[in-house]
């Protein structure tokens, strides 16, 4: 039977804050980028202009259909080359960090245009026809009636949304980029620990994610009360 | 035939039926009325134990309904119910809606069951829409069907837990009408219904249930003719006023 | 900009000589959709049976299927696979553990993908064919008791057929994921489609070429899914519900 030997973590703690400092800036980043951003491509897909939503849609549809490892890759050996060809960037700069950061920023923006597409959607025509009779031109028909409900109704899968983001930074991985999960499997191949350090890990993304989809399901049941 | 004694039941602290005891016997028709949440239909699913109560016994044809050692299954198959809300099986055709239980749980033959599902359909009239699906029909053309499928089970007693209360008006009579022959026929029937004019046409008794009590429990003429208790005189008020 | 496009890389010998680079990507191909059609399959069965636990009156199965959903949904799917791939073998009798250890280097990762993705998928499909159950007027369910068919009955003749119609759009999409999930099994070494445009960027250095002509392949996969998924949902519908004819 193995014998488990859980000391090197104790000792490891520091880089695994680290490591989760860095988790939670790829995590953040991509979120506030990634509702911008999906906002203006949902507006675009929805506006009814084929020059603005056939673009939109082409974006949204080919970031969906790719694996993120794909694009993780992509952006960590593609762009970089083409960004130094143009600025003539130094080769040798270590560019993981902000590649990682520019590919789960838009590669989430497709993710949550659909999501808030979806939600702009789901608010009922008649309350548009409503607000419209009552003399609300577009932008106030937007602003006062359906963005708000919209908002209401989409907040609890932008946070499942999240949630998912937040464990698939762990495949910055194949970028040899340090984040929670990077640095955990680090300590465990340097310490001859890996058994215990990956169980460790899941243990740490578990509750993580278990706490906080337990209260986005609350928030949930509160708002339909 | 069905008998109830001293049935309570709670939902976690609430108590949504208090000592409810009453019998309805072979051949006789009992209208239960009462506002809402009043208990009604929570008293009449407790017959077939779609809603366990947890003290109190029920007897449907001497077998008791709570005991841990009834098979449900078996007599549920006994007893017909025909629900507010037609629950007509949408991914089925009006045919196999009629035949499933037949078949999977009385072992009918496809063939047997199908004929006397064409014949039920032929009582309600409905005869032409057997390849339709639930969806294509009218919502009293689903109910006549819902009766159809609980009569093709041959039940001993039938449960109609507000049939009509879903219909359009110009629907009801139509579903009432073939209430009205069963009840003819000598159907054991208990029905939750606001339909003051079928139950003075057909019942046998009519109980009146408020707060998860039953208040009254009279003959239909004693009970239209002079309810005792101040609620029922009320409820009758306000419900035959229009 | 000073790239030169060669698109006829692809079809150049590979440095061992067997085969083109195309070949390569197509060998790549067969490994995804080997894996994560091989996955597919026993997801929709266990998340099937999750999911009709998940909604039945016994408390105790109850619990059983949520402890499983939220463990593998809230864990990171590299973080699954590693261990799966690296713990397991770790954790099993040692008699067992070498003889994983020993095995073909390919079937190992090849299982550990297998069960990685199939116990992944497994709970997200869990959660659809609840949701699907859920969404059924309640009166179904007593309406199918009423008539005397068990609850077992209940489930197999009224309640799953109706949820599963409900839920093909949802699962159309987690059958579009479990082909992008698979991607990661490249980071245990598996030569699938991902791993292979990354081999060709190392060998070939057109590093546009290879991810283009991966990508179009991944669409194309999408395009086929969606396709297959349309037919499925075009093909058990009935008349007179959403959708219907």
């Amino acid at each position: 039977m193995y014998e488990f030997d859980w000391s090197s973590i104790p000792g490891a703690l520091p880089i695994l804050a680290k490591g989760m400092s860095v988790t939670l800036e790829l995590t953040l980043t991509a979120i506030a980028v990634g509702i911008v951003w999906g906002a203006l491509l949902a507006m675009a897909r929805l506006s009814g202009k084929p020059w603005l939503s056939w673009p939109a849609a082409t974006y949204v549809n080919v970031f969906r259909a790719i694996p993120l490892v794909m694009v993780i890759l992509w952006f960590y050996l593609i762009v970089p080359a083409l960004l130094q060809q143009l600025l003539h960037v130094q080769a040798s700069t270590d560019i993981r960090m902000a590649s990682a950061l520019v590919a789960f920023s838009l590669f989430e923006s497709a993710y949550y245009a659909e999501i808030i597409r979806a939600g702009i959607q789901s608010v009922p025509k008649g309350q548009v026809a409503a607000a419209q009779a009552l003399g609300m031109p577009y932008a106030q028909v937007m602003r006062w009636v359906v963005l708000p409900q919209a908002l209401r109704n989409m907040t609890p899968l932008l946070l499942t949304q999240a949630i998912i983001l937040f464990q698939d930074t762990s495949l910055v991985y194949v970028i040899g980029l340090a984040d929670f999960f990077g640095a955990a499997y680090k300590v465990g191949d340097r310490d001859g620990r890996l058994v215990e350090l990956l169980l460790f890990a899941g243990l740490i993304y578990f509750v993580i994610c278990y706490a906080v989809s337990w209260l986005v399901k609350n928030l949930q049941r509160k708002s339909v009360a | 035939m069905i008998v109830y004694d001293k049935v309570s039941k709670w939902y976690g602290s609430f108590q949504v039926l208090t000592e409810c005891s009453t019998q309805v016997r072979r051949g006789e028709v009992v209208v239960i009325c009462g506002p809402s949440g009043s208990g009604k239909s929570t008293l009449i699913k407790c017959a077939n134990g779609l809603e366990p109560f947890q003290a109190g016994e029920i007897t449907v044809d001497g077998i008791s309904v709570g005991a841990p050692g009834t098979n449900l299954p078996k007599l549920r198959s006994r007893i017909g119910m025909v629900f507010q809300h037609f629950e007509l099986f949408p991914h089925l055709s009006i045919m196999a809606n009629l035949t499933i239980a037949q078949v999977k749980v009385l072992g009918r033959r496809p063939d047997e069951a199908a004929e006397k599902g064409l014949q039920l359909l032929d009582r309600v009239g409905l005869r032409a829409l057997a390849d339709k699906h639930p969806g294509q029909l009218s919502g009293g053309q689903q109910q006549r069907v819902a009766i159809a499928r609980a009569l093709a089970m041959d039940p001993i007693c039938m449960l109609f837990d507000e049939p009509t209360s879903a219909l359009d008006p110009e629907m009801i009579n139509e579903v009432l009408d073939v209430m009205v022959e069963l009840a003819r026929e000598g159907m054991t029937m208990m029905c939750v219904s606001h339909e003051m004019g079928f139950a003075r046409k057909v019942a046998h008794r009519v109980i009146f249930m408020d707060q998860g009590r039953i208040v009254e429990d009279a003959p239909t003429e004693e009970f239209f003719g002079a309810p005792r208790s101040e609620r029922a005189q009320q409820f009758l008020s306000k419900i035959l006023r229009h | 900009m000073g790239y030169a496009w060669n698109w006829s890389v692809l079809l150049s010998a590979t440095p061992s000589g067997e085969t083109t680079f195309l070949g390569w990507l197509l060998a790549g191909l067969q490994w995804t959709l080997g894996l994560s059609l091989a996955a597919w399959l026993v997801a929709l069965i266990i998340g099937t049976l999750f999911g009709v636990l998940r909604t039945v009156p016994n408390r105790w199965l109850r619990g059983v299927a949520t402890t499983y959903v939220e463990i593998f949904r809230n864990v990171p799917l590299l973080v699954q696979l590693f261990i799966w791939y690296f713990v397991l073998p770790e954790l099993l009798p040692s008699t067992w553990g070498s003889a994983i250890k020993q095995s073909d280097p390919l079937m190992q990762q090849f299982i550990a993908a297998w069960l990685c993705l199939f116990c992944f998928t497994g709970a997200r499909v869990c959660e659809q064919v609840r949701g699907g159950i859920e969404s059924l007027p309640g009166g179904q369910r007593n309406a199918a008791l009423a008539l005397g068919l068990t609850l077992p009955q209940t489930y197999r003749q009224v309640l799953l057929p109706m949820a599963f119609r409900i839920i093909v759009p949802p699962l159309t999409s987690e059958f579009l994921n479990i082909f992008k999930n698979s991607a990661v099994a490249s980071t245990i070494g598996l030569i699938e489609l991902s791993r292979q445009a990354q081999q060709l960027v190392d060998y070939t250095a057109q590093p546009y070429e290879a991810f283009i002509a991966v990508t179009l392949l991944y669409a194309l996969i999408n395009v086929v899914v969606m396709l297959a998924m349309r037919w499925v949902e075009a093909t058990t519908r009935f008349p007179g519900f959403v959708g219907g004819r």
